[in-house]
């Protein structure tokens, strides 16, 4: 009996590998939250026979690994930090991909009535003239960096705000997790919204400003810095999510029947 | 009141949810816990073997700075995990000293953290006991003469059910770690993911009933492999102690 189980665990043991093309990815976790990747990932495979492995990290961790060639590509959302990357010599180049967009979400009650007003600045001028609690990812995300830049254009500076704004340094999903039990304020991009399963009373109060977009790029890193980089596979992978195939499954992505993402790739 | 109610629903979704799971044998939670089963028990194995024979030498032999080491153990035994995958992490890394290996987010690297955080919790709780056991076969070793390694092997090997406990310790820390493998494992699919780094996952994506799903699989593992490894081992049978 005691044989019989060492060698089912053994069997086991072994029963764990893969045998094909591999590369490793950094995404952001609105990414993977969407779901997208779940849809992305099975056609690459049956289309390249590349097994696309996701590191899903903040876009400060995933550049930040790019840098030190822990990853062979990265796909993350915030410009500047992007454009740094590649004249750092770290990504071979920038390649924008598609877009989805960020929406307000806030307690039903809407005491800040941000539902009502026009731009985002607008919004998030009410939210600090009343105080009412926000919650900020606080993680150098590239949902992160975009509050910081969307405070910063409505002539705020959440350095100087109180109580009222809480940084938690987490994912957008644990941060989505504190709004909820807070019924505060907070910043998502639409596709984790949508996934997110612990809504509560929250609900989506304000979208649309163009300033709101949000452009995925996929980064190749560079093979002249970390000479095992899977370069070629990297390229393989990006004109796969540049092609029409991947327009198809991207634009066709919906939660809902809302559609999460556009693509914009320029062939 | 209907907040607190919302609260039970989800434990007693996280109960059905666990059920549903293991009734269907779901495919990824299969491959998810066989991969917690093989990082934590490679980890355990490996962590008892260097933790075991260094708590027998530190119980027998007298050195310079044996008390400096136990004191040290004792406080690493509190090593908070996020720091030590941070740690590995960086020696891991690509730009990192042993970054040519490849290993950052492999099983191994979840590995090697594991062990790094167990060893000096088994060998603080292993030396405990043979510290007790030493003092009693001290006279009787020394008058027979015998050589350090075989005072070593005595102790290890009488003192076998006291270190099945301080292994067991060690495999409770392991198995329910998240901070250090999410960071040297990265949690990819099909590659790193066990169930800890899953249920991290979903509850960030709200879905608390698969986490706490998972959790409870977490825990009956946990209390299945102490069961297992009590019955293989022969303890608490037939009136030996």
């Amino acid at each position: 009996m005691r044989r019989l189980v060492f060698s089912v665990v053994l069997t086991l043991w072994g029963g764990i590998a893969a045998a094909q093309d591999m590369m490793r990815m950094a995404v952001t976790t609105s990414f993977q939250n969407s779901g997208l990747a779940g849809v992305l990932l099975p056609a690459i495979e049956a289309d390249l026979g590349l097994e696309v492995q996701l590191v899903v990290v903040g876009t400060g961790q995933a550049l930040k690994l790019g840098e030190a060639g822990d990853v062979d590509a990265i796909l993350v959302h915030s410009r500047r930090a992007e454009e740094t990357f590649v004249a750092g010599g770290f990504g071979r180049h920038r390649r924008e991909i598609m877009y989805n967009d960020f929406v307000l979400i806030g307690p039903s009650a809407d005491g800040a009535a941000v539902a009502a007003v026009q731009t985002a600045a607008d919004a998030l001028r009410k939210i600090e003239a009343t105080q009412e609690t926000f919650v900020s990812r606080g993680d150098d995300s590239g949902t992160h960096k975009k509050e910081l830049a969307l405070w910063r254009a409505a002539a705020l500076e959440p350095e100087s705000f109180g109580d009222w704004y809480k940084a938690v340094g987490a994912g957008m999903g644990a941060a989505l997790n504190t709004a909820s039990g807070l019924d505060a304020y907070i910043l998502s991009d639409r596709a984790s919204w949508l996934n997110f399963g612990n809504k509560g009373t929250l609900a989506l109060l304000f979208s649309g400003d163009p300033v709101l977009f949000n452009q995925y790029a996929y980064l190749p890193v560079s093979q002249e810095r970390h000479s095992h980089v899977k370069a070629v596979l990297a390229s393989k992978l990006e004109g796969w999510l540049t092609s029409p195939r991947a327009a198809a499954l991207i634009n066709g992505y919906a939660i809902n029947g809302e559609r999460l993402f556009t693509f914009n790739a320029t062939p | 009141m209907t907040d607190e109610w919302a609260q039970m629903g989800d434990l007693w979704a996280g109960i059905t949810e666990a059920f549903r799971l293991l009734v269907t044998l779901d495919r990824d939670l299969v491959e998810i816990t066989l991969r917690s089963l093989q990082v934590t028990l490679t980890a355990l194995v490996i962590g008892s073997a260097i933790a075991l024979p260094l708590a027998a030498l530190l119980a027998v032999r007298r050195f310079r700075f044996r008390r400096g080491v136990i004191a040290v153990l004792n406080a690493l035994m509190g090593l908070p995990p996020v720091v030590v995958g941070l740690v590995v992490y960086v020696l891991l890394s690509r730009s990192g000293p042993f970054g040519v290996l490849g290993l950052l987010f492999t099983p191994t690297a979840m590995i090697i953290a594991q062990v790094i955080i167990i060893v000096p919790l088994i060998a603080s709780i292993a030396h405990q006991s043979l510290r007790d056991l030493w003092s009693e076969y001290h006279d009787l070793l020394i008058s027979m003469n015998v050589t350090q390694g075989q005072k070593m092997r005595t102790l290890l090997w009488d003192a076998r059910r006291a270190l099945l406990t301080a292994s067991l310790a060690g495999f409770g820390r392991a198995i329910g770690e998240v901070g250090a493998i999410m960071i040297v494992g990265g949690n990819i699919d099909h590659a790193t993911r066990v169930l800890t780094t899953a249920i991290a996952l979903e509850t960030g994506k709200g879905d608390f009933a698969l986490a706490l799903g998972l959790g409870i699989i977490l825990i009956g593992l946990a209390i299945t492999v102490n069961l297992a490894i009590h019955w293989l081992s022969r303890t608490e049978q037939e009136g030996r102690w």
